[in-house]
């Protein structure tokens, strides 16, 4: 039996994660729908990374400027995503109030 | 060394990921989730460029120009969009996220060795076939959100497009991308990639315009769970802790709200996504003769006036008319008055799930008084009013009554065991399911025919 290949490994936190998702996101209260979709679509935007790699990658010929380019427009996507997702979250959740009690 | 420590910060955003959305058990706990959430990408993006370690002037530009931009115009809308407006929000941002996938997958393909995933023509085919899975989904979601987001704004007719052999179509171009994803993890000529991505665009054009207008809570639903199965494609390709786990989350969250929303109106999955439901008016029998109970807004408040408890029924329709905040001031003076005033929501009510608990946020509703379907159904034969505002096939007692109806089976609220039911509506047409209420015909139903911000405002001026 030789070396696990780490793809195993992070495959094992991709379906932990799963479940986990599952769980959590059953326990959110359906008057918070929208607001967790608005989330999921601030926090999908850690593909902001990718974008940090690409953008940053030392261009000197024809394909390096073609992921350099590529990355300023996928960080610029993803930009728009986590200052929107998570501030329209915010906006929403801050409506949300309880009865005043008298 | 700075590996592992770049490993464990993501391992952390992507547990304060996790607890953003368990936050969001309870409106109290859930401004603190956002928080975690805001923190959890802060470090993700910081450790990024810790590892990347970005020393020359154009790269620090590129990135300072890219975040100006793309944050200034995201903060832009989240401040200006309407609470109407938030499910065209949500599809626009689905494809955003798919395009940014789209071009991360790209990058990746031209720039291997800055990812660690082979040189230039020699990438691992592991990762060949995780990047091209990715851009697959990736432009899926792009090109099926655009059409979502067409459909929600307006800017597209929400009736289903239904193209001549359009399964025959589907299953064709399904079987080409997994051949050229085949053929590109063996090859790896980067015209297979463009080519995948454009069969893959293609493919969510068509995916998505046979769906009505009506089926969008699952069409939304089902694209964020595809965003999150992009992110974790590409988390794969690059090898990174909190995008597999950001991924994972977003997929199964899509999937269970998309599984909610079918549940909602007990349709399966594969007929939702076959399509061709909702928009279409379907052919009536007989023409209609019987005569319903018309009344005027005079009428309608001093029933309400008089009444001990009123439940009120949104849906789609308050939303369309903006009148969720002369709703609210009716039931303020009705509250006055001495009247027990509770709202009901039937889970696919509006256009995305949870639509309508948002626009009564927005218009100061606590959300106390604001109860789901199954917490509130019981209450209605004690209740004296329900006002039914821009809800129709959702208190259909058709879906309980008659097995031949399209809608039969589907949860709906019992608005009919309540003394008096007040319908507002414009007309007298039918709704989406194209199918004829029958409670609009019983003797304890008053209609009441115009706008629903309109005659909201002229029973708060009766009440007054």
């Amino acid at each position: 039996m030789g070396a696990i290949d780490p793809f195993v490994f992070r495959f094992s936190i991709f379906v932990l994660a799963i479940f986990v998702g599952y769980y959590v996101v059953w326990s959110v209260t359906p008057a918070l729908h929208t607001p967790l979709m608005s989330v999921t679509n601030a926090i999908s935007s850690v593909i902001v990374v990718g974008a940090l790699i690409a953008v940053s990658v030392t261009a000197f010929n024809g394909t390096s400027w073609a992921s350099k380019i590529l990355g300023f427009f996928a960080l610029m996507l993803a930009c728009v995503n986590i200052f929107g997702g998570f501030l329209v979250t915010g906006r929403m959740l801050a409506m949300y109030r309880k009865k005043e009690k008298r | 060394m700075r590996a592992d420590i770049a490993a464990l910060a993501y391992l952390a955003s992507g547990v304060l990921f996790i607890l953003a959305l368990r936050g969001l058990s309870s409106p109290e706990t859930s401004r603190g989730g956002n928080i975690r959430g805001i923190i959890g990408m802060a470090i993700a993006v910081a450790t990024t460029l810790w590892v990347v370690g970005v020393t020359d002037a154009l790269t620090w530009g590129l990135i300072a120009a890219a975040v100006v931009i793309g944050g200034g115009v995201g903060a832009i809308v989240a401040r200006r969009i309407h609470m109407t407006q938030m499910p065209q929000l949500v599809a626009a941002f689905h494809s955003l996220v798919g395009l940014a996938a789209v071009l991360v997958a790209a990058a990746a393909m031209y720039s291997p060795d800055a990812y660690g995933i082979g040189t230039e023509g020699a990438i691992r085919t592991q990762s060949l076939i995780e990047m091209s899975l990715g851009v697959a989904i990736g432009a899926i979601t792009f090109a099926g959100s655009l059409i979502a987001f067409a459909k929600l704004n307006g800017n597209m007719s929400g009736a289903p497009i239904l193209l001549p052999a359009r399964h025959a179509l589907n299953i064709l171009l399904a079987v080409l991308i997994v051949a050229l994803i085949v053929y590109f993890a063996m090859a790896q000529p980067h015209w297979a990639f463009w080519a995948i991505t454009a069969l893959s665009f293609v493919f969510g054009i068509t995916l998505i315009i046979p769906i009505g207008g009506a089926d969008m809570p699952v069409v939304i639903s089902m694209l964020n769970s595809y965003s999150g199965w992009a992110a974790a494609g590409i988390g794969f390709t690059l090898e990174n802790t909190a995008l597999i786990i950001t991924g994972a989350l977003v997929g199964s969250s899509g999937a269970i709200l998309s599984y909610i929303m079918c549940k909602g109106m007990n349709r399966s999955f594969v007929s939702v996504i076959m399509g061709g439901f909702g928009g279409e008016v379907a052919a009536a029998g007989a023409a209609e003769t019987r005569s319903v109970k018309r009344g005027a807004a005079e009428d309608a408040a001093f029933i309400m006036k008089n009444a001990g408890s009123v439940i009120i029924v949104p849906g789609y329709g308050m939303a369309v008319a903006q009148a969720q905040h002369a709703v609210r001031e009716m039931a303020d003076i009705l509250k006055k008055e001495g009247v027990k005033v509770s709202y009901a929501i039937h889970p696919v009510a509006g256009r995305m799930p949870g639509h309508m608990n948002v626009l009564l946020a927005e218009a100061n509703v606590p959300y106390d008084e604001v109860f789901e379907l199954e917490d509130i159904n019981g209450q209605f034969a004690t209740t004296d009013v329900a006002y039914v505002i821009g809800a129709n096939d959702v208190t259909n007692p058709a879906a309980r009554n008659n097995p031949q109806s399209p809608i039969y089976g589907m949860p709906i609220l019992d608005v009919e065991k309540a003394k008096t039911v007040l319908f507002v509506k414009r007309g007298m047409g039918s709704g989406y399911a194209g199918i004829e209420n029958e409670l609009f015909f019983r003797d304890n139903t008053m209609m009441l025919f115009g706008d629903a911000k309109k005659m909201t405002e002229e029973i708060v001026k009766a009440l007054g």
